[in-house]
């Protein structure tokens, strides 16, 4: 199972993410309907997402499934995130008011 | 993930964005940055096995954060007002260090190792080190912070990356502050709520102006002139911006949210402060070093709606700290470990990812499903609002009765000629303790000890009538403003200072 803390980047689009709490479903972590890679990999350069899945990826928001992962987007781009075909979805949560 | 991706997000996402108001210092996200890049390669070049930081905080305190982040090394600010002596003993506990020393307590610190340099020359040297950007595994030690020892030998607390980056993304959007924002920041740098703010802010895109050493004067004054929107305060600066603000102007018209914690906070002081600047959202904030920061928060609407209650169970809540933040569960248990429901006192404990709970030179003190002891008293109302009934050490039992002081020093600091009081057990041979009151008095005020008594005693139960009152000029407390109860016990004779 892919480890907490892990990077990785979309090969389609600018999107990077980081892992912040992994299970089994991020095996199959896609951007833009692409497997995505580890950071350091080189991106294939004629990629482009997939149309139904180029919603984007929202700097700083946390994506969750329904399996209990969870990523946060280091770095927007215009694919969308999924695990397989399913797309992930925003994280809310109700803003708390600066406390230090 | 590592707290420094935090920094990488907030220079990517705004790279020009004033990240740093210190003095005649002024950082934007990408050159604090760039500056922290230089400074891993300071610290990896120099051996250190980890970096300790001896002065005033501002610019320095994001600045060794992320420079020790980035070179995979942990970090530790002290506490500059220490002794030599106290500093020392502190720093001999940490491996091989790289000490960085503000100018003014070179001479405190010298001879305390082989690395040793000023801040001034670890900014110089930062610029013009090759950069260095180290992977660190979310489990590795980013920060070791001691505890402020009021009870016991300082404990050194060790906050992984994991823990504080989970406080962060758990805690505060990405972004979410306005461009104008402004967080006017005076806790020490050695304080959890100092580290807290160096992060939480910067993930925030809200720019820190630093106040290194506090004045309530120039707190005032930096918020005009700056422009602050945010402040963070202990209790004892919220009691002398008021009495500031009281005799002068309250026009502070940028000032929208004030947070206030790190210890206890009398009612009538937040009163005060609500009635005197009501265009600002007050929050009190709860938290330990060992939870990273913040666990639980009275919102500015909690605070409204409990001071325009005036009595009753809403009202009550202008002394509770609030509701748990949204990662961190909280459980009230007996001394027999049994769950205790609404309305019962009981310790607290914790459990959630930004806990650490972890000590060096003691180990993990989690029990095995991951809860972590506070070692505070508390109880939750219906609404799961909490409640904080002070250290469970400081109980006080008299004649077998277990008894919380902060529930005789909430009924008397609202006499009004009462300014701060605390409330201790003095060893006593006939009820093993008796409950003695020590009293501030407002300025000018006169009171008798039985007058004050008879208050108590008209509000609380017979045995939790004060055995005896003591008035002091002041109480001794740390620089963030914790009552220290053992220095006040020690001067406690059992037949002196009677009334």
């Amino acid at each position: 199972m892919i480890k907490n803390g892990t990077r990785l980047k979309s090969q389609v689009c600018d999107t990077q993410v980081i892992v912040v709490k992994t299970a089994a479903s991020l095996d199959d972590l896609r951007c833009g309907g692409q497997p995505m890679l580890p950071l350091d990999a080189e991106r294939p350069a004629d990629a482009a997402p997939e149309a139904t899945f180029s919603d984007g990826s929202t700097m700083g928001k946390r994506y969750v499934d329904d399996g209990g992962a969870e990523v946060l987007v280091t770095k927007a781009g215009v694919g969308s995130l999924s695990v397989g075909t399913t797309p992930l979805v925003v994280k809310e949560a109700k803003p708390l008011p600066a406390s230090d | 993930m590592s707290i420094s991706l935090l920094l990488e997000m907030a220079a990517s996402d705004g790279p020009d964005r004033v990240a740093i108001v210190d003095g005649d210092i002024r950082l934007t996200t990408e050159g604090l940055s760039a500056l922290a890049d230089g400074g891993a390669g300071l610290i990896t070049a120099s051996g250190a096995s980890h970096v300790v930081y001896v002065g005033t905080g501002g610019v320095l305190l994001p600045l060794l954060l992320f420079s020790s982040a980035r070179a995979n090394t942990a970090f530790t600010p002290l506490n500059y007002r220490l002794s030599p002596d106290g500093l020392r003993q502190l720093i001999d506990r940490l491996p091989d260090p790289l000490i960085v020393v503000d100018l003014e307590y070179r001479d405190v610190v010298a001879g305390f190792g082989e690395r040793l340099m000023t801040s001034d020359e670890f900014i110089e040297v930062a610029r013009s080190t090759e950069p260095v950007s180290a992977f660190a595994d979310p489990d590795d030690v980013a920060v070791v912070l001691f505890t402020s020892g009021t009870t016991s030998r300082p404990k050194a607390v060790e906050l992984t990356h994991n823990n504080l980056t989970s406080y962060i993304t758990g805690t505060v959007e990405f972004g979410s502050a306005d461009t104008a924002d402004a967080a006017l920041v005076c806790v020490p740098p050695y304080h959890i709520a100092g580290v807290g703010a160096a992060l939480s802010n910067l993930y925030a895109g809200r720019a820190i102006v630093y106040l290194r050493q506090f004045n309530p004067h120039q707190w005032v004054r930096l918020v005009r002139d700056e422009r602050v929107t945010t402040a963070t305060v202990v209790p004892t600066m919220l009691s002398r911006i008021v009495a500031v603000l009281e005799a002068q102007s309250a026009d502070l018209p940028t000032l929208r949210n004030v947070a206030y914690g790190g210890s206890k906070v009398a009612r009538p002081l937040v009163r005060r402060a609500l009635d005197l600047l009501p265009g600002v959202g007050f929050v009190n904030a709860y938290g330990l070093t060992e939870t990273s920061s913040t666990i639980a928060i009275l919102t500015p609407e909690d605070h409204r709606l409990a001071h325009e209650a005036r009595d009753g169970a809403v009202a009550r809540r202008l002394t509770s700290v609030g509701r748990p933040v949204p990662d961190i569960e909280v459980q009230i248990r007996a001394e027999d470990g049994a769950l205790l429901g609404p309305g019962a006192t009981g310790e607290l404990f914790v459990r959630g990812p930004q806990v650490s709970g972890r000590y060096a030179e003691i180990g993990s003190v989690l029990d095995a499903q991951g809860w972590f002891p506070t070692k505070d008293l508390a109880m939750l109302d219906a609404e799961g609002y909490l409640f904080i009934g002070g250290r469970s050490d400081d109980t006080i039992i008299r004649g077998g009765e277990n008894i919380a002081p902060s529930e005789i020093e909430d009924v008397l600091v609202e006499h009004p000629d009462v300014r701060e009081v605390v409330v201790v057990g003095l060893a006593n041979p006939e009820w093993g303790q008796i409950i003695v009151a020590v009293i501030v008095l407002e300025t000018g005020a006169v009171l008798a000890p039985e007058e004050l008594r008879e208050f108590a005693r008209s509000q609380l139960r017979g045995s939790r009538t004060p055995d005896r009152i003591v008035f002091r000029e002041e109480l001794p407390t740390t620089p963030t403003g914790k009552v220290l109860r053992r220095e006040i016990l020690e001067n406690l004779t059992p037949a002196a200072a009677e009334h």
